[in-house]
């Protein structure tokens, strides 16, 4: 299978620029941090609104914060394969008999690892402000797992379009127009029925609240393994449009350089 | 399809007069077009480009930047598709099986392609990798081209800290790992120091005379061409204008150029008057102190020219008499001077 050792080849390449610098990942959780502690403290009475099913917010709150950092990581991915373009490195790739897909899915697998590296800090930290998830940690697992799957979709769509626009700028546009405004119509910080009406049925389609719903549950006393199964399967079927969407943009690269 | 790449393979594919030798073309191009953007935004790279470099042999694609050298690279190496048109390197088409075409052939492309995060042994090991060597023949390989293009202290240093020659060397290193039949180097000296880049033409020049690499090199500097290439194709607004050995092309405008250093600005009509009797002088042209004038034999025109000149009481200060350069070949097929196509075509690109 060529196609799995030149994933592996690329993954190398990717991870060890990683090793070289292992304070990135630091930096990267800055911002989940705040969220988690300081979101967390700040709104910590949530709880005690009528209908609120949780008795404790960082535990509510801490898998939307494990999958918003996956979206934010896996949305700017694109960014490195716009510098790997203007240093021509794409380009000696594309003249090498290495298979496309292996292109993305070498980064792809990069950042899993770093989501997953990253979502396990914030599971210690949540724990250590006191959530429980008893789920325990099979529901941990697959808490991360389902902020991978959407993260490898971000990160698949990010790299499409690093390809088409090659300008950091258009890249920058794009996901700030999308990533907040995805993170803020999910139950990424409230309960779904909670929220306005219209929200909740946005919510129903966005892939950033199929992960949210499905990790949550996951951790939870009682997991639901049907609603789990169906959001992952959503997800898993998002991942293939949008590998297939990078792919194709290596065409219309190669038909514009 | 089919035929017609038959063709071209028996077109390319001479018998020479000298025997049974046969002397395959490793790469030709025929008629390629390409055109980018589109509508009014259109800008035509390539308007009907061809070309055929022989087994062994470096040819050089001459021309100022933005005449369409780089588009016709990126094609053959299968980096983009031509809009009409067709190429083929080793005998096979690239757009019908670039796969193929990209296991023959080692690329150095304008810029550079070396990854600034990995170290230069890193570079070379992945670059190996995915034409599928591994182990120990790929280690040995990854020392070997190291050592040979002057790496081997760096070779495990982070390519960032290299400097521009080295980098340029390593680009090198790296498009040889797999051995290619046949070599692509677009621009391999633009950018580099004098001293780096006459170092770089010695390299470039043993990898020419390593058995059976073909060559093609794309450059703007004129004596860059007229050193390495055993073949020139003058490219100008995305066309071939003129092709053949450097000799060849420069012997195409009889005889050298003569210019005359002048005491004081004189009129066109009177020093042409005052040449026109001497035999085998041609075009005498005065743009105020400097006269230039082309002679069959520039050593033998000389005293004559002087003799004439004096005779209308027109003083010189200085005669050089030079073998026609590149430039001038330019200047003829291309109708502009390299300098000013070079300046025109930095215009139309803002």
């Amino acid at each position: 299978m060529t196609v799995v050792r030149h994933s592996y080849f690329m993954t190398i390449r990717h991870v060890r620029e990683l090793l070289r610098q292992p304070w990135w990942i630091a930096v990267t959780l800055v911002q989940p941090v705040i969220w988690l502690l300081l979101f967390g403290a700040l709104f910590k009475n949530v709880v005690n609104i009528p209908g609120f099913n949780s008795t404790n917010y960082i535990e509510f709150l801490a898998p939307g914060v494990i999958v918003m950092t996956a979206l934010f990581a896996s949305g700017w991915g694109g960014m490195p394969l716009i510098d790997d373009i203007e240093r021509g490195v794409t380009d000696r790739f594309l003249v090498s008999p290495v298979k496309r897909t292996a292109l993305i899915s070498g980064r792809l697998v990069h950042s899993s690892l770093t989501i997953a590296i990253q979502s396990v800090i914030i599971v210690v930290l949540a724990l250590i402000d006191g959530a429980a998830f008893a789920g325990g940690f099979g529901g941990v697992v697959v808490m991360i797992a389902v902020a991978i799957l959407l993260g490898a979709s971000f990160g698949a769509l990010s790299n499409g379009l690093a390809l088409l626009a090659r300008r950091e700028e258009t890249l920058i546009a794009i996901m700030n127009f999308v990533l907040l405004p995805l993170t803020f119509l999910s139950s990424a910080f409230m309960q779904q029925n909670l929220i306005p009406t219209w929200m909740q049925h946005v919510a129903d389609f966005n892939p950033v609240n199929w992960a949210v719903v499905a990790g949550r549950s996951a951790v939870s006393a009682n997991p639901d393994w049907g609603l789990i199964a169906s959001r992952a399967g959503f997800l898993v079927a998002l991942l293939l449009v949008c590998l297939a969407f990078a792919t194709r943009a290596f065409r219309t690269y190669q038909r514009s350089v | 399809m089919w035929y017609k790449s038959t063709m071209l393979m028996e077109s390319g594919t001479k018998i020479e007069s000298s025997g049974a030798v046969v002397v395959e073309a490793m790469i030709e191009a025929e008629g390629l077009v390409k055109t980018y953007g589109k509508r009014d935004k259109a800008v035509r790279a390539l308007g009907g480009l061809s070309f055929r470099a022989r087994r062994g042999t470096v040819f050089a694609l001459l021309g100022p930047n933005g005449a369409g050298k780089s588009t016709a690279v990126k094609i053959l190496t299968t980096l983009t598709r031509p809009d009409e048109g067709q190429a083929l390197v080793a005998g096979t088409d690239v757009v019908a099986y670039p796969d193929r075409v990209r296991r023959t052939i080692g690329v150095v492309s304008q810029g550079t392609g070396v990854d600034i995060q990995a170290t230069g042994r890193e570079n070379l090991r992945l670059q190996g990798q995915l034409y599928g060597m591994r182990g120990r023949r790929l280690e040995e390989r990854a020392s070997e081209l190291l050592e040979r293009f002057g790496l081997a202290d760096a070779a495990d240093r982070i390519a960032r800290g290299y400097s521009g020659g080295m980098r340029r060397r390593l680009d090198i290193a790296m498009s040889l790992v797999h051995d290619p039949q046949v070599l692509f180097l677009d621009e391999p000296t633009t950018g580099l120091d004098p001293e780096v880049r006459a170092d770089m033409w010695d390299q470039i020049a043993a990898l020419a005379s390593e058995q059976d690499k073909t060559v093609l090199l794309t450059t703007h500097y004129l004596e860059e061409a007229d050193q390495l290439a055993a073949r020139v194709a003058i490219v100008d607004r995305g066309k071939v204008v003129a092709e053949g050995t450097p000799e060849e092309l420069k012997s195409e405008l009889r005889g050298d150029a003569v210019y005359v250093e002048l005491a004081e600005p004189a009129v066109d009509g009177a020093v042409r008057d005052a040449l026109a009797p001497i035999a085998g002088v041609r075009e005498v042209a005065v743009d105020g102190r400097a006269l230039r004038a082309r002679a069959e034999d520039g050593g033998r025109a000389v005293p004559s020219v002087l003799q004439a000149l004096e005779a209308r009481g027109i003083e010189v200060l200085s005669v050089r008499v030079a073998r026609p350069s590149l430039d001038d070949v330019y200047l003829r097929y291309a109708g502009r001077t390299f300098q000013e196509a070079e300046s025109e075509e930095t215009e139309v690109k803002k």
